[in-house]
């Protein structure tokens, strides 16, 4: 359907919902690349002129792709729930997603009704601090072997990743981030090398640390989704079936990735769990995205970054996810060009992950070739920690030596945990207490302070009898 | 029940006494509050600024210690669609097709229909390429000969992108091609590279259908490692006539002299 709107005389036109979602869309060097960004700041600005006064009922009616990954969201829409705002326009769903009452009717079932479609609209008519304010009320429970996702709770996965997966060295580097109190979200290395083996013994070092020191949390080796299974197959331990995943069909076919192999996977995961103890909940998926990755593998459709994205989440929320986290620096300039732009796909990606009921953490990080640095990072961190974000990374000094590019630290999750008072899950939280770690909910003064630090958490871990 | 500590605790605690024996990554580093040590933090200031200047790092065939192996192995270079360093980091669409002529240019010099090809490519860090394709080229290709296989001449591809292989594949028919390429510039190191591996890769092909040897530099996997590996997975490929996800790197190296059956 055309859409036109006239700003100060200019008339703009907008053949389809797909071209007025692109021009809507904040500045993002993906698109750019892919040639459907808008052409000027006021053709931005009359797509969201347009934008606002488009009815929710049209994301139903004009699928912006036809593939596999638009049925699973056609097919777990709550058509009920829909009902109550088929009729409200992008323009009026941001002012109530911003307005007081809405995260309980939100948790009563309104997020049922919610496409990615529609959520990736919304997100491009808010600012900064809007995107903030709608996320911080709506809270993402999930259980593993811990609770993650209370209010007032930041999640930190420890990320002790090696160049050539040392298991010494990935048991040495968990054990750093532990004694800063990072570790409840998840200890999960990513594999240099995909052989099945080499996951095997990933999975049993990972396993036997968590058993040593007792710490109630989760590990995962996020190799390619195949390849874990192949590992449970040979009896390694999986705690959470890792995968990363994109928006569209051809996107998730450029990782080697089905909706029903992800289903399957699921299945023999939680088979695998009811012969094993500790689990208290069934999330067992996690999943990593990122704007720009169905750009990537040329499987975008002609569909924004930003919307593809969102579409990523609407596959995700179908296999109900322990972890979900969003990449938002990794991939490179040519989709998002600088810290500003790194910045606000942050924002939206956590904003809209939140909206759509995911466990949304990020992985707020930068490479080498970007126009960023650590000021980048330690500005969103704050951010989105403001914003209720359910987990971020740990990676020892921001450096990670095996994937060669800077996310947040042991030193910045410690940190901005103490800054805007956030706790870690609770039952890990105990635990820290308990090997003391902290005291009084605070990181203790001894604790994660060099090699002799070490050796008292050794100690201390003996003296509980572990 | 307070017996020993667990092996994993008792092991990670003799570590703890010298980190850089089990890991480059930054650990035990101590705080001040919560933030970095001073040390720390300009340390990594200084590393950044480092790796920032990798990017902009060059190799030629005409100096050493490329120029050696230009000579030895008759190498000459190619470029892909992008034409600077600046489209190169904006275009990568670019970076993935051969340039204008280059097709015509490979046919020209390059035996066709080859078990094996290997290329380089100068990536993200034209330093990794200097710094590790001079210990790796002619081990795989003197391994590779060992095992029968007919040999491609290798070439160099500037502003070359990982899917580069593809037009690489249509261009020459060969059976394997292995993409020697600079990885992304790190803060512990700028000098890593990687192998990308396609069986008969064809336009359209993506990462589901490559596999990958990363991290090769004195600091992660050896070259003699990489080279073990790479001719492991090519091996693979023959096998089942296929590359990709579907496809496990083989399990335990053997050591090279079994591999090449001395």
């Amino acid at each position: 359907m055309k859409r036109s709107v006239t700003l100060r005389g200019e008339k703009f036109n907008f053949d389809d919902l797909r071209e007025l979602m692109a021009c809507a869309n904040e500045p993002k060097a993906g698109d750019r690349l892919a040639g459907i960004a808008a052409s000027s700041e006021r053709e931005r600005v009359a797509a969201k002129m347009a934008l606002a006064e488009v009815p929710l009922s049209a994301f139903l009616e004009e699928p912006l792709l036809e593939d596999d990954v638009t049925a699973l969201i056609i097919d777990s829409l709550d058509r009920e729930e829909f009902a109550n705002l088929r009729s409200l326009t992008v323009g009026e769903l941001r002012e109530l997603v911003l307005s007081t009452n809405f995260a309980s009717e939100w948790q009563r079932g309104l997020k049922g009704a919610l496409t990615p479609e529609i959520v990736a609209a919304t997100a491009r008519i808010m600012s900064a601090r809007d995107l903030i304010s709608a996320a911080a009320p709506l809270r993402s429970v999930t259980r593993c072997r811990n609770t993650m996702g209370e209010g007032g709770v930041l999640g930190v996965r420890i990320q002790p990743n090696h160049p050539t997966d040392d298991v010494a060295g990935v048991v040495l580097s968990a054990l750093d981030g532990l004694m800063f109190g990072c570790g409840d979200a998840v200890i999960g290395v990513n594999p240099a090398g995909d052989a099945i083996e080499n996951v095997v013994a990933l999975e049993h070092a990972l396993q036997e640390l968590i058993g040593a020191v007792g710490a109630p949390t989760q590990s995962c080796v996020l190799a390619h989704f195949t390849t874990q299974l192949a590992a449970l197959e040979r009896g390694a331990p999986v705690d959470l079936l890792f995968q990363s995943i994109g928006g569209t069909e051809a996107t998730n076919a450029g990782f080697g990735v089905t909706l029903q192999g992800l289903a399957e996977g699921r299945e023999a995961v939680l088979a695998s769990h009811a012969t094993r103890e500790g689990f208290i909940g069934e999330n067992v998926m996690y999943f990593e995205t990122g704007q720009g990755t169905a750009l990537s593998v040329d499987g975008h459709g002609g569909v924004d970054q930003l919307t593809c994205e969102a579409r990523a989440y609407g596959v995700a929320r179908a296999f109900d996810p322990f972890l979900v986290n969003s990449v938002v620096g990794f991939i490179g300039p040519e989709y998002l060009a600088d810290a500003t732009e790194i910045i606000r796909a942050g924002l939206e990606d956590h904003f809209m992950g939140k909206l759509l009921g995911l466990p949304m953490g990020i992985d707020i990080c930068y490479t080498n070739h970007v126009e960023a640095n650590q000021d980048t990072t330690d500005q969103l961190l704050v951010l989105l920690a403001t914003a209720g974000c359910n987990f971020v990374m740990g990676v020892p000094g921001s450096d990670d030596v095996m994937l060669n590019y800077q996310s947040t630290s042991y030193h910045d999750a410690a940190g901005v945990r103490e800054l805007v008072g956030a706790r870690p899950a609770p039952e890990f939280a105990a635990w820290l207490e308990q090997t003391g770690i902290f005291v009084d909910g605070r990181l203790a003064e001894g604790s994660a302070n060099g090699p002799e630090s070490l050796q008292a958490f050794a100690e201390s871990i003996k003296e509980l009898g572990r | 029940m307070s017996a020993d500590l667990p092996d994993t605790l008792r092991g990670a605690v003799d570590n703890g006494g010298d980190v850089s024996n089990v890991t480059p990554a930054r650990l035990l580093i101590g705080r001040a509050g919560t933030a970095y040590r001073t040390s720390t933090q300009l340390q990594l200031r200084a590393d950044h600024a480092f790796a920032k200047d990798a990017l902009n790092a060059t190799f030629s065939l005409d100096e050493s210690p490329i120029k050696e192996l230009a000579e030895r192995f008759d190498l000459f270079e190619v470029k892909s669609e992008a034409a600077t360093r600046e489209e190169y980091l904006a275009r990568p669409d670019k970076g993935r097709r051969l340039g204008e002529g280059v097709a015509e240019t490979l046919r020209e010099n390059c035996p066709s229909g080859v078990d094996l090809q290997i290329v380089i490519g100068d990536g993200l860090s034209p330093l990794a390429v200097r710094s590790q394709v001079p210990s790796l080229l002619g081990p795989l290709l003197d391994h590779a000969a060992t095992r029968g296989w007919s040999l491609g001449r290798t070439f160099v591809v500037r502003n070359c992108r990982v899917g580069a292989i593809n037009d690489i594949g249509e261009a020459l028919d060969a059976q394997n091609v292995v993409l020697l390429i600079g990885e992304r510039p790190g803060l512990a190191t700028a000098e890593s590279l990687s192998a990308y591996l396609a069986h008969r890769p064809r336009t359209g092909d993506t990462d589901a259908q490559r596999n990958l040897v990363s991290n090769i530099h004195p600091g992660g996997v050896t070259a003699e490692d990489a080279v073990w590996r790479i001719l492991g997975l090519v091996d693979a490929f023959m096998i089942q006539g296929r590359s990709g996800f579907t496809v496990k790197e083989p399990a335990r190296p053997t050591s090279l002299s079994e591999a090449s059956g001395r």
